[in-house]
């Protein structure tokens, strides 16, 4: 059998300084997929996405990509792999769009050589299928929420990633740049199979765009599957302490969840 | 580089450049640039041009080292003597004075002094091998001042007019007194300034964050570490041939971002540029003003700098 898992977690335990946030976590990736994951405020969504980028590194287990351990990857050899598309991205210089987009080379170029045609080209690129061309000017500190996670976005396009992380990129934003951003990873991932990783806050637009997702509790994975496995009101109930309503989406088919006031279960 | 850079680039270029004539042919008196070339003129032209050349060696490097440091401290207040450099170096001047040293030791205590206190506040900041950077500003503030507090013991306690001296020293001249010495130093800060501009794509990064700069494959924390060491060194060489030169190291890199922008690699060479004739011709008032007397360069730098600052800061305003 052929295994084309892309990266893997094998074991993975980590957090800050001493103390563990995600434990003994260990599952798959393959190239193509579209993967979230989900759960309660610090159940370790985005420490988990960052033993998976080197910014912590783990206590034990390891992360690999193409069967290579990352600690072994070099971090410049990594960021041609992986981007990552932070929450919130607060720059307090006066960068151009462009000059932001640019710096998606930077893992690409040597200390000191200049951006050749073709990194222009891929800039361009990026601009274009995150509709960001037309800001290309403007300073990055002066633009919307939506518009700046845009182009964000184009900067992870131009590293040119088999792999996107993204660490609820949503959450600033109104549900209508919330769909519009999430369609443009779903055509990524369909046109580009651009690998997607992305960590969600909201269950239903997890159920609606993810293929498989990863719901964590207290840093360990409860369950893997389709939203369909995962997004029951037994999981949801047990892991948020809420209670909820399952539904299916009549249009799309997927699990939809609904949330009932008043009453919260306690344990 | 951006066409409108090239020619912003150029013009500062030009105005260094009229600094420059103006600083070796203004002065105490005033010779054409033909006079200067006349062989009974020689030592004032060599003295003038030595004085030009430490502005643009200390200009250069306060402003790169203000850059550098706002970058990955990411904080607009960041400054070369942020970390402890100036009152260590005069701490360091004043204890050599107390023991009776002079001449070449005097600037050797103040690069001593200066370098000690930075790995004094690096310690102070540094938990598990990483430096936070609200812990190394704190650290830096908190060291400043405890030094500052013992410069002054000190002097009082010690009635001497050297050191009464030394405050002026301080204060800053740039007056060359060792060709060595200034020799010596300038092949350390030019050599840190192209180590500086070497990483300017690394500043890039950081200056958007840490981990945004380490998903962009720059190893932050090594960067960092190797940044912080040689602005140190910089600033340490720059305190003990020329006294402490304040706001140079600020407005310099907050004026110039402000004309070509924040991309490292155009900004730390046209900052350079811009700060050499900042200082050539601050010093050039330092020493015209009421001569024979030389007011400290670092008054005339603050007189200036404030109100510059402060007239940014509204350009900036009125953009948003």
């Amino acid at each position: 059998m052929k295994d084309d898992n892309l990266i893997s977690t094998e074991n993975l335990t980590g957090g800050y300084g001493k103390s563990a946030v995600i434990r003994d976590v260990s599952f798959d990736i393959k190239k193509g997929d579209f993967l979230g994951i989900i759960g309660p405020n610090g159940s370790g969504k985005s420490t988990l996405l960052k033993l998976m980028s080197r910014v912590l590194t783990p206590q034990s287990g390891r992360v690999t990509l193409d069967k290579t351990d990352i600690r072994h990857m070099g971090l410049k050899g990594l960021s041609q792999k992986i981007a990552f598309v932070p929450q919130e991205t607060l720059i307090n210089f006066s960068f151009s769009v462009e000059e932001i987009v640019l710096m998606g080379r930077i893992p690409h170029l040597k200390r000191l050589q200049h951006e050749t045609k073709n990194d222009h080209a891929i800039v361009q690129r990026s601009l274009q299928e995150t509709d960001t061309v037309n800001l290309k000017d403007k300073y990055i500190n002066e633009l919307s929420a939506g518009e700046r996670q845009r182009a964000i976005i184009a900067r992870a396009l131009a590293q040119e990633p088999a792999i996107l992380f993204l660490d609820e990129p949503t959450s600033h934003l109104d549900i209508g740049h919330q769909i519009q951003m999430l369609n443009l990873l779903k055509k990524l991932n369909r046109e580009r199979s651009l690998t997607v990783l992305i960590v969600l806050h909201d269950l239903n637009l997890a159920s609606e765009y993810c293929d498989r997702l990863i719901l964590l509790e207290k840093g360990r994975i409860f369950k893997v599957g389709a939203p369909h496995e995962v997004l029951t009101y037994q999981n949801i109930e047990k892991v948020y302490k809420t209670i909820v309503v399952v539904n299916e989406n009549p249009i799309s088919k997927k699990p939809y969840v609904l949330l009932v006031s008043g009453e919260r279960k306690t344990e | 580089m951006k066409q409108n850079n090239r020619i912003k680039f150029f013009l500062l270029s030009g105005i260094l450049l009229f600094s420059i004539i103006l600083g070796i042919t203004k002065g105490s008196v005033d010779l054409s640039l033909r006079e200067l070339l006349l062989e009974q003129n020689r030592h004032i032209l060599l003295l003038r041009l030595l004085r030009v050349a430490l502005a643009i060696i200390a200009g250069s490097g306060l402003a790169a080292c203000g850059i550098t440091l706002q970058a990955i401290l990411r904080n607009p207040l960041a400054e070369p003597y942020l970390l402890g450099t100036s009152s260590g170096a005069g701490l360091g001047a004043v204890a050599a004075i107390i023991f009776g040293a002079l001449n070449i030791y005097l600037p050797l205590a103040a690069f001593a002094g200066a370098s000690l206190t930075v790995v004094l506040v690096y310690l102070l900041a540094r938990q598990d091998n990483k430096i936070e950077i609200q812990s190394l500003i704190l650290a830096g503030v908190v060291v400043s001042v405890a030094l500052s507090g013992i410069i002054v013991f000190l002097v009082s306690f010690y009635d001497n007019k050297a050191l009464h001296g030394i405050l002026w020293w301080l204060w800053g001249s740039l007056q060359v007194y060792d060709i060595k010495l200034l020799g010596t130093i300038s092949i350390l800060v030019i050599g840190g300034i192209i180590f500086i501009y070497t990483l300017s794509q690394d500043l890039n990064a950081l200056s958007l964050g840490e981990e945004e700069a380490i998903h962009l494959g720059v190893d932050a924390e090594t960067i960092k570490k190797y940044l912080f060491l040689v602005t140190s060194l910089i600033t340490a060489g720059i305190v003990c041939i020329c006294g402490i030169i304040g706001f140079v190291g600020l407005i310099i890199p907050h004026a110039t971002r402000y004309l070509v922008g924040p991309n490292h690699r155009v900004l730390i060479p046209a900052a350079c540029v811009a700060a050499s004739a900042f200082m050539i011709l601050c010093d050039l008032i330092s020493r015209t003003l009421t001569p024979p007397f030389e007011i400290p360069i670092g008054v005339i730098t603050a007189c200036i700098g404030a109100p510059l600052f402060i007239a940014l800061l509204k350009a900036k305003e009125k953009i948003k």
